[in-house]
C-alpha cells in the first residue's frame, strides 16, 4: 500500500521516463498478445460448447451467443488475462527487480542520484495498467470471434442470428466494467510483483521465493478484488 | 522548498563553520543496529578536502554498512554524518537525492545496469541529470572508458565482461557526473593480483587527476598501504585506529597488529 501511494506520487513529478515506460508497454503488451489471444480463443470455444449441451436440455440453444458474450466481456476475459499477464509478466518484474536487489543495482541508482520508484517502479505500472484494458479488448474480440466459430462450424447455429443475439444483448456497460476491471488488474499485479521484487532479500534464492510470491500473491488479489469490483458494479 | 531551503541552510552552515572544520566528511557517534545485532556502536571519523581514507576491518565488522549510511544508502539510528558541513542523517529522500549527486560509488559487483549497453550504463546519471544529447553522451561515456583504459567495450553487455573490467566500467559510471566525493566498496576483491594493481593505481590516478576526496573499504592490505592517506580500522562496531600506513604498521594495539599481519591467533576471535 505505502509503495501504491510512493509510485502515484512519483507519477507525476518530471522527467517522465519515456523510454522505460515504451520498453515496459512491449513487454507487457506486444509480448503478451500471443498469450492472452490462446487463452482468450479457447476460452470462447468451449464456453460456447458447453453452454451449449446446457441449454440444449430446455431448448434455449440460441442464446449461446448472449452467454459467450456476456462471460467473456464481463468476466473471462478480464480475470484470465490478468492471471495469464501476472504469470507471464508479474514474474519478470519480480525476477528482475529482486535481481537487481540482491546485485546492489537498487543501491547503485540510489547513488547515481536516482529514485528507483520513479525510474523502475512507475514504468512498470504504467505499462500493465495502460495496456491490459488494450489486452482485455483484444481478449474480448477473440473470445466471442471463438465462440461463433465452434457455433456456427461446429454445432450448426444459424450465423445471422448468432450475431444477433450477440450483438442486442450486449450492452456498453458490459464492455466497460470489463475495462475498468482489466485497469484494477493491471495495478494490482504491478504493484505486488513490484514490491516484491523490490524488498527481495537473500541471494538467488530469494529472487526465486519472490518470484513465486509475485504470481501467487497478484493472481489471488487479482481474484479476490474480482469479487469485490463485480459486486460493487452489480 | 522545504528542503531546497534546509540544503542552503546547510551550506551557510558550511561557510561559517570552514574555518575550524575543513572536513569535507565528518561522521560522529554513528550507530546502526539490524535486529538484536548492534553492527555500528558509535562510529567517529573526519576526512578532510582530498584525503584519501582507507577503512580496514574483517568481513562483517560493518565497512559496508558503514559507507552506505554516509552516502544515505542506510539511515543510522543514532549520530549525524556531515558532508561539507550538511548534516544527512535526518534529510528526507529529495534532499538525500541532492546530496548524493556529490558522490559516485563503485560497488563490489560492480552493480552494472545488465539491461544497459556499457556505454549506457557510463552515461546513466549524464542522462538522468543533464540535458545532453544521446551523441554527446556516448562521446563522454567513451571518454571515461579511454581513462580507464578500456576500448570498444562501449556496445557490449555487462554480462559479456570480465570481472575486472566490469569493475573499471563501474568506475567510470562512477566518476562521469564528476563527483567530489568517491567511496569504493573492496575494490580488489574478487580479481586477480595483477588487475587489483591495475585498479588500485587507477584510484591513485583519479585522485590526482580529479581531485577527489575518497573513502575505500578493504581487507586487502596491499591494496590499503597503496592507496591510502590514512587508514582506520573498524572493529566490533568501532574505529580502533586511525593513523597513516606507517602509523599502522607501527602500531602497538594487539588487534590492529594480527589484522594487518593476517594471523589467525590473538585478541581477535575466531568463531
Amino acid at each position: 500500500m505505502i509503495l501504491l501511494a510512493q509510485t502515484f506520487s512519483w507519477i507525476f513529478r518530471p522527467p517522465l521516463q519515456g523510454r522505460e515506460i515504451l520498453k515496459q508497454m512491449e513487454e507487457v503488451g506486444v509480448r503478451s498478445f500471443p498469450v492472452v489471444v490462446i487463452t482468450s480463443a479457447f476460452t470462447g470455444m468451449v464456453l460456447a460448447l458447453q453452454s451449449f449441451t446446457g441449454f440444449k436440455r430446455f431448448g434455449a440453444e440460441t442464446m449461446v451467443g448472449t452467454v459467450v458474450a456476456l462471460s467473456v466481456t464481463r468476466e473471462l476475459g478480464p480475470v484470465l488475462t490478468g492471471l495469464m499477464v501476472s504469470g507471464r509478466v508479474g514474474s519478470a518484474m519480480a525476477a528482475e527487480l529482486g535481481t537487481m536487489r540482491v546485485t546492489e543495482q537498487i543501491d547503485a541508482l540510489y547513488t547515481l542520484a536516482t529514485n528507483p520508484i520513479k525510474y523502475l517502479i512507475v514504468p512498470r505500472f504504467l505499462a500493465a495498467t495502460i495496456m491490459l484494458p488494450v489486452l482485455v479488448i483484444f481478449a474480448d474480440v477473440i473470445g466471442i470471434l471463438g465462440g461463433y466459430l465452434v457455433s456456427v462450424l461446429i454445432l450448426g447455429t444459424n450465423p445471422t442470428l448468432y450475431i444477433r443475439r450477440t450483438w442486442n444483448f450486449l450492452e456498453f456497460s458490459d464492455l466497460y466494467s470489463g475495462l475498468l476491471k482489466a485497469i484494477c488488474f493491471g495495478m494490482i499485479l504491478a504493484t505486488v510483483s513490484c514490491y516484491q521484487g523490490f524488498s527481495t532479500q537473500g541471494g538467488a534464492e530469494g529472487v526465486g521465493r519472490a518470484t513465486t510470491k509475485a504470481v501467487v500473491l497478484s493472481s489471488l488479489t487479482i481474484l479476490i478484488s474480482n469479487y469485490i469490483i463485480t459486486a460493487i458494479l452489480f | 522548498m522545504r528542503v531546497v531551503r534546509r540544503i542552503s541552510n546547510g551550506k551557510d552552515n558550511q561557510r561559517t563553520m570552514s574555518s575550524d572544520s575543513p572536513n569535507k566528511i565528518r561522521v560522529v557517534n554513528l550507530q546502526k543496529s539490524f535486529g538484536e545485532n548492534q553492527v555500528l556502536q558509535g562510529v567517529h571519523l573526519e576526512i578532510q578536502q582530498g584525503e584519501s581514507m582507507v577503512v580496514i576491518g574483517g568481513s562483517g565488522s560493518g565497512k559496508t554498512v558503514l559507507i552506505k549510511c554516509i552516502i544515505g544508502l542506510i539511515r543510522p539510528d543514532e549520530g549525524e554524518i556531515y558532508i561539507d558541513g550538511l548534516e544527512i542523517a535526518s534529510l528526507n529522500e529529495r534532499g538525500l537525492n541532492e546530496v548524493r549527486k556529490k558522490f559516485g560509488m563503485l560497488f563490489q559487483g560492480g552493480a552494472l545496469f545488465d539491461s544497459l549497453k556499457v556505454w549506457e550504463n557510463v552515461g546513466f546519471g549524464l542522462r538522468q541529470h543533464t540535458r545532453l544529447g544521446e551523441e554527446e553522451i556516448r562521446r563522454i561515456a567513451t571518454e571515461k572508458l579511454r581513462l580507464l583504459g578500456l576500448k570498444d567495450v562501449e556496445d557490449l553487455m555487462p554480462a559479456e565482461l570480465s570481472g575486472g573490467m566490469k569493475k573499471r566500467v563501474s568506475l567510470a559510471r562512477a566518476i562521469a557526473l564528476e563527483p567530489e566525493i568517491l567511496l569504493y566498496d573492496e575494490p580488489t576483491t574478487g580479481i586477480d593480483p595483477v588487475v587489483a594493481d591495475a585498479i588500485n593505481e587507477l584510484i591513485i590516478q583519479m585522485r590526482e587527476k580529479l581531485n577527489v576526496t575518497s573513502i575505500a573499504i578493504t581487507h586487502d592490505m596491499k591494496s590499503a598501504y597503496k592507496i591510502g592517506d590514512r587508514i582506520a580500522m573498524l572493529y566490533q562496531g568501532q574505529i580502533i585506529e586511525v593513523g597513516t600506513p606507517d602509523e599502522i604498521k607501527n602500531s602497538s594495539n594487539p588487534i590492529v597488529q594480527q589484522f594487518i599481519q593476517g594471523k589467525s591467533e590473538g585478541p581477535i576471535k575466531m568463531i
